[in-house]
């Protein structure tokens, strides 16, 4: 969380090199809901996905550790997982629910990386099920779900049919550590392995990053002593 | 010897030639009532036509605010009741869902979609996106030209210059990066569409607002953020006396707001509200914010001299 964002010098992207990778913060949001439905017995079975190179197998682990019953690997890599956004991995999730037969499906609202805050929603469209997102409170009644969302101005609820696609805000739980044993019992967990084109999901991508920079540095500021030179400041420059 | 040139081998002459003139539908949002034209400005830096779409349960009021801005042509507003709420997931079924356009999407070619960054264009967009096969691009903060727009990536630590090669483009626009569209000088035609029935599978039961006569935090002018610093909600009716003086809006980080501060609507930073994209509000900041002050020491007492000395101006 706490790691400098540094932009590379040909201006290509991120350095990510040497950056350690973990579970994106809202992911491990969904991943403790889904836990904890399961804990209540309101689902039967959780499974934990992620779209990637041979390091997201980690991730998927530590999902495991938190509680999932078993992941799936969609692997992708090189230039495709370059390219990979939200319209990819939407199509990758939409596949796999159909396959799974799932009822629900729960991921973060957005990546820390490139906060999109796409994917459920895309899922949901490319499943026609409805959709709660920035959800901040969720309980199952039934077939239904009834989401508490983070709108602008406050709180929203509504009351979605299953199947259906939620995406977590950061205030819907706390997402627990793994502990020492479940990690040992999370190595005995099966994690699937499969590619995009196994779901005949096509991984073309039709956005292109032209260049990355590092944003605007802003003038060295000014030190006032006096709440009358603050006002005066603020008045020549027009912000009041 | 002469050549007849008539209309349609020229037509046919010209055919690829043919530039395929940029036509933009926006999305248009209102709170209360109040139109929040943000996206408005955005496409019209696109350049083209710029058509509003408008749906909602009572929308002549926002319709004739939409009609006076500038740059729009023509507005289409669908009135009916069951968009209460308007949740894009009960309009989608097959090829009819309408509330994001679809139908006149394919009616009108539009090359362009857009809406605000906010809670109800970040839910909505996507959706669309999807099922037109192309991608959404987030959060736009600059239009470079028709296919290439620039965007924030890690909490504003880096800003990307992306080409979309989509053939329609949608995108969602932070509401700080432009200026709000002029409601004046318009004069666009409005056109009433029909509505499908909704589906059933959501449904709107409530809504919890902060009331407030500040303006909205993403398209405010001025906004003045408090953080775990000021120690207590009542510290921040200091804030509110200040930015009530200066007619600002205001806003806290995540600190104040899990602290219990403050209610959740106000937070600013990365997973809050947009007001500029900052990690750490005291290290980062980026030039859509224009002015930075930094109170740092005896806040409380800097605080009340300024709202003394503001009062004393008005």
């Amino acid at each position: 969380e706490n790691t400098k964002i540094r932009v590379k010098p040909d201006h290509s992207g991120v350095v990510t090199d040497g950056v350690k990778h973990s579970m994106n913060p809202f992911c491990e949001i969904a991943v403790e809901e889904a836990v904890k439905l399961k804990e209540k017995k309101l689902i039967k079975e959780v499974v934990a996905v992620s779209c990637g190179p041979t390091q997201v197998t980690e991730t998927i682990r530590t999902a495991l550790a938190m509680g999932c019953d078993r992941g799936i690997h969609v692997e992708v890599s090189g230039k495709d997982y370059e390219a990979m956004g939200p319209l990819q991995i939407s199509k990758i999730f939409a596949a796999l629910a159909k396959k799974e037969e799932a009822s629900l499906i729960i991921l973060g609202k957005q990546a820390i990386d490139d906060d999109c805050n796409q994917t459920g929603q895309m899922t949901a469209a490319l499943l026609d099920w409805p959709q709660g997102t920035f959800a901040s409170e969720v309980t199952i009644d039934g077939e239904k779900v009834k989401v508490v969302r983070e709108i602008d101005g406050g709180l929203e609820t509504i009351k979605i049919s299953m199947p259906a696609v939620l995406t977590a805000d950061l205030r819907l739980n706390t997402p627990r550590y793994a502990t020492l044993p479940n990690i040992m019992k999370a190595k005995k967990k099966k994690i699937a392995n499969m590619k995009p084109a196994d779901l005949g999901v096509d991984m073309v991508s039709r956005v292109e990053v032209l260049r990355v920079d590092e944003p605007p540095t802003r003038l060295a500021g000014v030190k006032v002593e006096t709440v009358d030179d603050l006002v005066a400041k603020l008045r020549a420059n027009g912000t009041i | 010897m002469f050549t007849a040139i008539n209309r349609r081998s020229l037509q046919q002459f010209l055919l690829p030639f043919q530039i395929r003139f940029q036509s933009t539908l926006v999305r248009a949002e209102h709170h209360n009532n109040q139109l929040t034209p943000i996206a408005i400005t955005a496409a019209s830096k696109v350049g083209g036509e710029i058509t509003c779409l408008e749906a909602g349960t009572n929308c002549a009021m926002v319709a004739d605010q939409i009609s006076k801005v500038q740059g729009v042509k023509k507005i289409l507003v669908a009135q009916h009741d069951c968009y209460k709420g308007l949740l894009p997931g009960d309009f989608w079924k097959d090829e009819s869902p309408f509330i994001l356009g679809w139908d006149i999407f394919k009616q009108f070619n539009f090359t362009h979609f857009c809406a605000g960054a906010s809670a109800f264009g970040k839910n909505l967009l996507p959706r669309l996106s999807a099922k037109l096969d192309v991608a959404t691009l987030s959060d736009i903060t600059e239009v470079k030209s028709q296919d290439t727009f620039v965007r924030t990536i890690y909490a504003g630590n880096a800003l990307a210059t992306v080409k979309c090669n989509e053939k329609v483009k949608v995108f969602t626009v932070r509401g700080t990066s432009f200026e709000l569209a002029a409601v004046a000088g318009g004069r666009a035609a409005t056109e009433q569409v029909a509505s499908p029935s909704p589906v059933g599978m959501s449904e709107w039961l409530e809504q919890s607002l902060t009331k407030s006569y500040r303006p909205e935090l993403t398209s405010a002018k001025v906004v003045v953020s408090g953080g775990r610093g000021l120690k207590s909600g009542e510290n921040f009716k200091l804030l509110y006396d200040l930015t009530d003086k200066m007619g600002a809006a205001v806003g806290d980080t995540r600190a104040a707001v899990d602290a219990g501060y403050v209610p959740n609507d106000m937070q600013v930073g990365q997973t809050g509200k947009i007001v500029a994209p900052v990690k750490n509000p005291f290290a980062i900041m980026l030039a859509q914010l224009k002015t930075v002050v930094l109170i740092k020491e005896a806040i409380k007492l800097a605080f009340f001299r300024l709202v003394e000395y503001l009062e004393h101006q008005h």
